[in-house]
């Protein structure tokens, strides 16, 4: 309301991008993460999927949350966190089939994403629809970018390509880096990318 | 779905890990692995929760929404089902088995937004899978969950005191551990040709 919190308002959304982002800083929402980022489009439509309903809940929550009993609260989060879930699984299957079938099961999960649920508890519960669009837009860009960087890496050495558009040698190509591929590369990706994240931090704080 | 009882079991149990192969229920993978212990406390709450809500999910699914053509409302059901299901099982354990209840009561309310849980019921119906056999998968399943988390917890418990470098303490050691063991179940691929 007062000009003084403008600066304020638009730190919900750069936060959730770098300082509090949902999957290296707060290590949540790891399971689409790690399955689905075996190439960068299919982690760009598990990130957008994702957003699309981690935007929607938030706004909805926060809309009606002063109606909602606090006692109920979670069931009610749950319900509209699914409708939306339902929503997006219909509209990849009709307009993305292809998309679909690679994240398979992980578009239901999305209902179970600690990232949703967490938000809707911590912040759209409590906070007014600008301010947790905001907080919501900010959390999906930083769990995007991520998943999209894995999907980029893995990508890279599994395949040679990048949005699959060839970056590479052929004979990088002949034999590339399979192991990337695999649930193994997966966490061995993730765990560099937590240790980078950590030494920029540890550094930070001197 | 053909494949026989045998064959399900261990594909659900090595094969297709849930948790190192197929990625699903990683929270708790990362969350309670850091003592034995919670570990096993949690993989207990797991197995009873994810057999007893693959059954009623499958009942649910085939009994009800699959007749009245609202298989639409499935993802909606089912995490309300479970939802109620834990509470259920928390309140029963409480007033008439107490040595249960303490050993895995506090793990109970975590499990509502276990996505291994709900992982298994979708999976469930998505292999056209029938009762017998989704019991099955449900049983080979949380003990694959079991063996894995507390196989985790034990390397966990010596990284804790082992010399690692700033940047990798915590977490990322953990992750690498992590990769290393999946390198080590990805050996189970095509055992007995199985594939699911």
């Amino acid at each position: 309301m007062i000009p003084e919190n403008r600066p304020s308002r638009l730190k919900y959304f750069t936060s959730g991008i770098i300082l509090e982002n949902p999957i290296l800083i707060l290590m949540i929402g790891l399971c689409p993460t790690l399955a689905t980022s075996v190439t960068a489009q299919d982690g760009l439509g598990m990130g957008i999927a994702a957003s699309f309903v981690l935007i929607c809940s938030n706004f909805v929550i926060s809309l009606i949350r002063k109606i909602i009993p606090s006692s109920i609260r979670i069931p009610i989060f749950i319900i509209i966190i699914s409708s939306f879930v339902t929503i997006i699984d219909y509209v990849l299957q009709a307009f993305e089939p292809g998309l679909y079938q690679v994240l398979g099961v992980f578009v239901p999960l999305i209902v179970v994403n600690c990232i949703i649920l967490g938000r809707a508890e911590a912040f759209a519960y409590h906070h007014g629809i600008i301010d947790s669009i905001l907080d919501a837009l900010g959390k999906a860009v930083g769990f995007t970018l991520v998943i999209v960087l894995m999907g980029i890496i893995r990508e890279f050495f599994s395949a040679g390509t990048i949005f699959g558009a060839i970056v590479t040698p052929a004979g990088f190509r002949q034999s590339p880096v399979l192991f990337m591929i695999f649930p193994p590369g997966a966490f061995l990706l993730i765990g560099i990318l937590k240790s980078i994240v950590n030494r920029l931090n540890e550094n930070k704080g001197k | 779905m053909h494949i026989s009882p045998a064959k399900l079991f261990l594909a659900a149990f090595l094969i297709n890990n849930i948790l190192l192969m197929r990625f699903i229920g990683l929270c708790p993978f990362f969350g309670v692995s850091t003592s034995v212990s919670t570990a096993t406390g949690m993989s207990v709450a797991v197995m009873f929760v994810m057999l007893l809500s693959s059954l009623v999910t499958w009942v649910l699914f085939h009994g009800i929404l699959l007749p009245l053509g609202l298989v639409f409302l499935r993802t909606a059901v089912f995490i309300l089902v479970i939802a109620s299901l834990v509470q259920f099982v928390e309140m029963a354990l409480k007033k008439y088995i107490h040595s249960l209840y303490s050993a895995m009561g506090i793990y109970l309310p975590l499990i509502t937004t276990n996505c291994a849980i709900l992982g298994v019921t979708f999976l469930n119906i998505d292999y056209k899978f029938n009762p017998l056999q989704a019991t099955i998968f449900a049983v080979g399943t949380g003990l694959g969950f079991a063996l894995v988390i507390i196989l985790f917890a034990t390397i966990r418990e010596r990284l804790a005191d082992a010399p690692i470098s700033k940047s990798f303490k915590g977490y990322p050691i953990a992750f690498v551990a992590a990769s290393l063991l999946s390198l080590a179940f990805m050996g189970f691929t095509g055992l007995f040709g199985i594939s699911l």
